[in-house]
This record gives structure tokens, C-alpha cells and sequence, in this order.
């Protein structure tokens, strides 16, 4: 057998234009559709990076509220009620909001504060410089250290600038483990600290962040807070909701969903012809091969593989490709979201599956057709 | 007494359907010897190359009985007639159907990749063949880069790599000049055939006549006559 298949190998790879022609189609249809899938994952992912880096097991929140940024304000009273639950180990604010910040060169920046509960500051970053506890100085925020953080030009410790007239102090530089969507830089303080900063409708708290005593409290909370006339998600149930809201609701996904189809739609064309044109052209060598002795399903199995090979090949080229492009691309624009995920890459996988056996089954059947008995009559 | 390579019994073979319908072969007998030399001749559409077909195991017949040394070649499966093929016929088109991506070595070794032998082993075999036919120089050449009569000789060598008992040879001479042609059934008579061989030859060039044993001439899809060769002696 292996005989066979390296005859089908040789014969492919040696047909040079051919084989170049095949893997041009193939890896630039991988490429695509990786590309499109991871830009979607990528943006998907930023879409929730507050609840990711916040990492609560439990949201509570306003049934209106689709993505973590369009926040609804909660009456305080939601947050008594919600630690007054059964199963509730504690609930603390969360608040999340846009604003200004006026820098020292006088010009304004949009940012994204986040204010966490006063006591227990749930929820706070991992600190690369400065201390935590700092964070209830006056006027203090830390800054994440992002793709966004120079937006703040280049703060450190110390770095003054304004926000809504009140004067405000970098005290510690953070890292976080997923960076925004909307490319601006994000600024930690105390929930107390944002709403008295930042103009505040009638009720302030962005969200309840629970803790249940065990994950099996988790469904009777949720009924609870559902009573109680909001909604409260698990982290992974909002992550979800979020993304559903992008998918589903924007327009986004479904952009994305059609230029990954007509990716696959041209890499399945360029292919296919390709496969079908080099079946045709080799046909009378199929034919002789068949003459000479070889059964239907060796020629079958030369097929397959000489088109698993080339779906394969591809696709390792055009994953390589992406990721080349990805990493470039994050080099030069280090807010450029796009990330290759296992599922990203699996429905490529299937994909240029779908494309190799849509490739070899026409080329299967022509060459199946062809009887050796032409071979003789030219 | 002559062994019986080839016993055709009462042949039949139509084409077409319904007011298309033709008969290419019609009830045609014959025997074919080891160590002989046959020729299948006639004029074209006379049916030499459906009858060549039939004997070999490419086209079924719609009538009669093909026995390859005893074996009824025609009552086996697909598979078991391809497998039949592969192990005792060798073929050699008028095309001759080389793989102008392989080398010339490479082209010889097919029947033995397709006999599972591994690639390497086969290729050393297949030396030994390009050997006989003279071109063991050019083993790593694309048949391309043959002349004529040289891309003839590694047809040979691929249809004798697999030591068949049968060797099939349709238009050998078509592609070739005369003196080419010549040289080339001289040299098989010469080198490959032998009393453990049977050889069959379609051809309606005449200029190569001279190197049969027997010479059956078929018209209008019947055996019209058999004429003993020149060196019908051996």
C-alpha cells in the first residue's frame, strides 16, 4: 500500500504548477476563514474581558443589560436583598463605567472606570508596581498596563490628571489577564471613589458580584435574584450572553459567518477545479494504471490521499500564515484583536475536510468511469 | 507439444444499443502458444483491438470463453481479473502511457508498487529490467526526455518487470519509424520472448510482419484467416 500512495504522492507533487495551483486555493481559503473566526473570537473575547478580569462567580445585573459596558443602575436595596439569599456567601457593588480623564497636556481621553467594592476591593488586579492598599489614598486609581495604558500618556505612580474636575493620582500599574474592546485604557478605583467621581444617575451599581457558598446554591440564587425582578449569570453565562449579543444582535456574526462561507465557497471552487482539471489530465494514466492491474480502490485510496495531502498541506500553510499575520499585525497595532482558538482552528479543519472530499469524490468518480478498454482505443 | 497460452473459444463482443448496435467480434476462436510470437492484423475497425481486449482481461466478451493458461479468466470477479492482470499479463500501449512525472525507473517499477513490493526493493528490481532494454543510463531521466524508440523500450521494460507469462503489445510500431519499429520487434523477439512466453501483437504494419510465428488476420470482426509467419520455424 504505501507503495501505491507514494506513487500517488509523487505523481501529485512532481505536477509542480498543479500542486502549487491546489495549495494556493487551499491555504488561502484556510487562511480566510481562520482569520475571519479568529478576528470574531478575538473581538468576542474583549467583549467580556471585564467580567474575565473581574472573574466573580456569580453577576447580578439588570435584565436589560446585553454586553458589560451598557450597564444599568441597580438601587442599593438589590444588594441587601441579594446577601440576604440562601447560599450567598457574600455580594458586594461593582461599578463600571465610561469617562474622561483630562491629561497633563490638556487633552482628554476616554477611559473605562472600574469601582470596586470599598471593603473587600473584589475583583482587584494583579499589581505589577505599587501597592493595593494605596488604592485608598486620596484621589487614587490604578492603571492597566494594556494595549491602551500609553493612551494616558505613558502614566506612572505618581501621574496626576483630572476627571470631571476632581483631581486624580496613579498609584499602582496593573496587569490584567484580557484587554478591552473599545481601545481605551482602563482605570481601577474604589466604587465609593467612581460614583462620587463620575456623574451617577439615581441608582449606581453597575452590577452585584456573588459569591454562593457552593456551586450548587447557584441555581436557587439565580431564581431568587429572577424573583426578585433581575437577573443574575454565572460568569460563564454572561461571558455567553455577551457574545450571543455580538453574534446575534449586531450583525457582526453573521458578517463573519458570511465571509467565512465565501471563503470556504472559493477555496472549495479553486480546489475542486484544480483537483478535477489534474484528475482529467492524468485520466489515461488512471486508465493505464487500471490496465495494467491496480483495482478500483487503490486508485481510490491514491485519490483520497493525493487530496488528504494537499487539504493537509494547505491547511498547515494557511494556519502558519495566520498566526505569521496575527503576530505581525499584533506587533504593529497592539490593540488588534484576533485570537486562533481550538474551535477556530477545528472548523477550518473541517472545512478544507469537506473541500478535500468534495475535491476527490468528483475526481473518485471520473476516474472509477474510465475502463481500461479506452486506454486501447485512444 | 506446444503449451496452449491462450485458448479463445467462440468470441462475441457488441457495442451500442438499439439500432446503434454493432458486432465488433464475431465467434472467433483461436489459440495462442508459449514462446510464439502472434499477430493480431487487419484493417481498422476490423476488431483486432476488441479481440486483443477480451483475451487480456480489459473487455468482457458478450460471448464464448477466454482461458488463460486453463484459468477461465472471465469467470473471476473484477478484483480477482485486475489481480490476474497485474501477476500474468504485461501490457504495452500504443500511447505506451508513461508517467511523464516519473522517472524512467520509476515508470518500469509501477506494476511492482502495485504488487506491494516496497519502493525501494522494486526500484532495484526494475534496474535490472531498464538494463535489458538497454536505457539503464537514463533511469533517472523523465520519459519525456526519450526519444521515441526509447520511450518504446521502457514500455517493455514495465510490461516484463513483472515476469508475465503474457505480453500484449497494441500498435507497437505506430508511434515509431520503420527502422525504429523494426528494431524494437527484433529486439523483443530477440530478447523478450521465450518458451515460457506468449506474445501477442496488434499491428497493421506490415513492415514488421516478417517477425511473426503466426499472423491472424481479422476483417470485419471475423477471423478471416491465419497465415504461419515468416519464422514460423522459431
Amino acid at each position: 500500500m504505501w507503495g501505491i500512495l507514494k506513487l500517488a504522492y509523487k505523481l501529485l507533487v512532481n505536477d509542480r504548477s498543479k500542486f502549487a495551483a491546489l495549495l494556493v486555493g487551499i491555504t488561502f481559503a484556510v487562511f480566510l476563514m481562520i482569520q475571519m473566526t479568529s478576528l470574531f473570537a478575538g473581538v468576542l473575547d474583549r467583549s467580556a474581558s471585564t467580567v474575565t478580569n473581574i472573574g466573580a462567580k456569580i453577576w447580578v445585573m439588570d435584565p436589560a443589560v446585553n454586553t458589560v459596558a451598557n450597564t444599568i443602575g441597580m438601587p442599593d436595596f438589590v444588594l441587601d436583598a441579594v446577601r440576604s439569599i440562601k447560599g450567598v456567601k457574600f455580594a458586594v457593588p461593582l461599578y463600571s463605567g465610561g469617562a474622561l480623564v483630562k491629561l497633563r497636556s490638556g487633552t482628554f481621553q476616554s477611559v473605562t472606570v472600574i469601582g470596586l467594592d470599598d471593603t473587600s476591593l473584589f475583583g482587584r488586579p494583579q499589581l505589577l508596581r505599587g501597592k493595593i492598599d494605596d488604592i485608598y489614598a486620596e484621589n487614587a486609581f490604578i492603571g492597566v498596563l494594556d494595549a491602551d495604558f500609553n493612551k494616558l500618556e505613558k502614566p506612572d505612580i505618581g501621574t496626576e490628571f483630572e476627571l470631571n474636575d476632581h483631581k486624580g493620582v496613579i498609584v499602582g500599574v496593573a496587569e490584567v489577564a484580557s484587554s478591552g474592546l473599545f481601545g481605551v485604557p482602563t482605570l481601577y478605583t474604589t466604587y465609593n471613589r467612581a460614583i462620587q467621581y463620575i456623574p451617577s444617575p439615581r441608582f449606581t451599581i453597575s452590577y452585584v458580584l456573588v459569591e454562593p457558598k457552593s456551586i450548587a446554591d447557584v441555581a436557587s440564587i439565580e431564581r431568587e435574584v429572577k424573583a426578585l425582578g433581575y437577573l443574575a449569570l454565572t460568569k460563564e453565562e454572561f461571558i455567553d450572553r455577551i457574545s450571543n449579543f455580538y453574534k446575534y444582535q449586531t450583525g457582526l456574526g453573521t458578517n463573519i459567518l458570511l465571509m467565512t462561507l465565501i471563503s470556504f465557497i472559493v477555496g472549495l471552487s479553486i480546489s475542486g477545479q484544480t483537483f478535477y482539471t489534474f484528475i482529467l489530465e492524468n485520466i489515461e494514466k488512471f486508465g493505464a494504471l487500471k490496465a495494467i492491474g491496480a483495482k478500483g480502490s487503490e486508485l481510490v485510496y491514491m485519490i483520497l490521499f493525493q487530496a488528504s495531502f494537499t487539504a493537509l498541506t494547505g491547511y498547515g500553510l494557511g494556519v502558519g500564515l495566520c498566526v505569521l499575520l496575527i503576530t505581525l499585525a499584533k506587533i504593529r497595532v497592539p490593540d488588534y484583536a484576533a485570537k486562533i482558538t481550538y474551535f477556530n482552528l477545528s472548523a477550518a479543519f473541517g472545512m478544507v475536510v469537506i473541500i478535500a472530499v468534495v475535491s476527490s469524490y468528483v475526481g473518485i468518480r471520473r476516474v472509477l468511469r474510465i475502463e481500461p478498454f479506452d486506454i486501447f482505443r485512444g | 507439444m506446444e503449451q496452449v497460452a491462450i485458448h479463445a473459444d467462440h468470441l462475441v463482443k457488441w457495442f451500442g444499443e438499439g439500432n446503434a448496435r454493432t458486432q465488433a467480434v464475431k465467434d472467433v476462436s483461436f489459440d495462442a502458444y508459449f514462446g510464439e510470437l502472434l499477430y493480431i492484423v487487419g484493417p481498422s475497425g476490423s476488431g483486432k483491438t476488441t479481440l486483443l481486449s477480451m483475451i487480456s482481461g480489459i473487455l468482457k466478451p458478450n460471448g464464448g470463453v477466454v482461458q488463460v493458461e486453463g484459468t477461465d479468466i472471465w469467470g473471476l470477479s473484477k478484483d480477482a481479473v485486475a489481480e490476474f492482470r497485474l501477476k500474468r499479463i504485461g501490457f504495452v500501449f500504443q500511447d505506451f502511457h508513461l508517467f511523464p512525472r516519473l522517472t524512467t525507473l520509476e515508470n518500469v517499477a509501477i506494476p511492482l508498487f502495485l504488487k506491494k513490493r516496497p519502493w525501494d526493493e522494486a526500484l532495484i528490481a526494475a534496474a535490472k529490467y531498464l538494463d535489458i532494454v538497454g536505457l539503464k543510463n537514463r533511469a533517472n531521466l523523465p520519459p519525456v526526455k526519450l526519444s521515441g524508440g526509447e520511450q518504446q523500450r521502457v514500455a517493455i521494460a514495465r510490461a516484463i518487470v513483472g515476469e508475465p507469462d503474457l505480453l500484449i503489445f497494441d500498435e507497437p510500431t505506430a508511434s515509431l519509424d520503420g527502422e525504429t519499429g523494426r528494431l524494437i520487434l527484433k529486439f523483443i523477439k530477440d530478447n523478450i520472448l521465450n518458451e515460457k512466453r506468449c506474445i501477442v501483437v496488434v499491428t497493421h504494419d506490415s513492415r514488421i510482419f516478417e517477425f511473426a510465428h503466426r499472423i491472424l488476420n481479422m476483417e470485419d470482426g471475423r477471423l478471416a484467416g491465419v497465415e504461419e509467419g515468416r519464422d514460423h520455424e522459431k
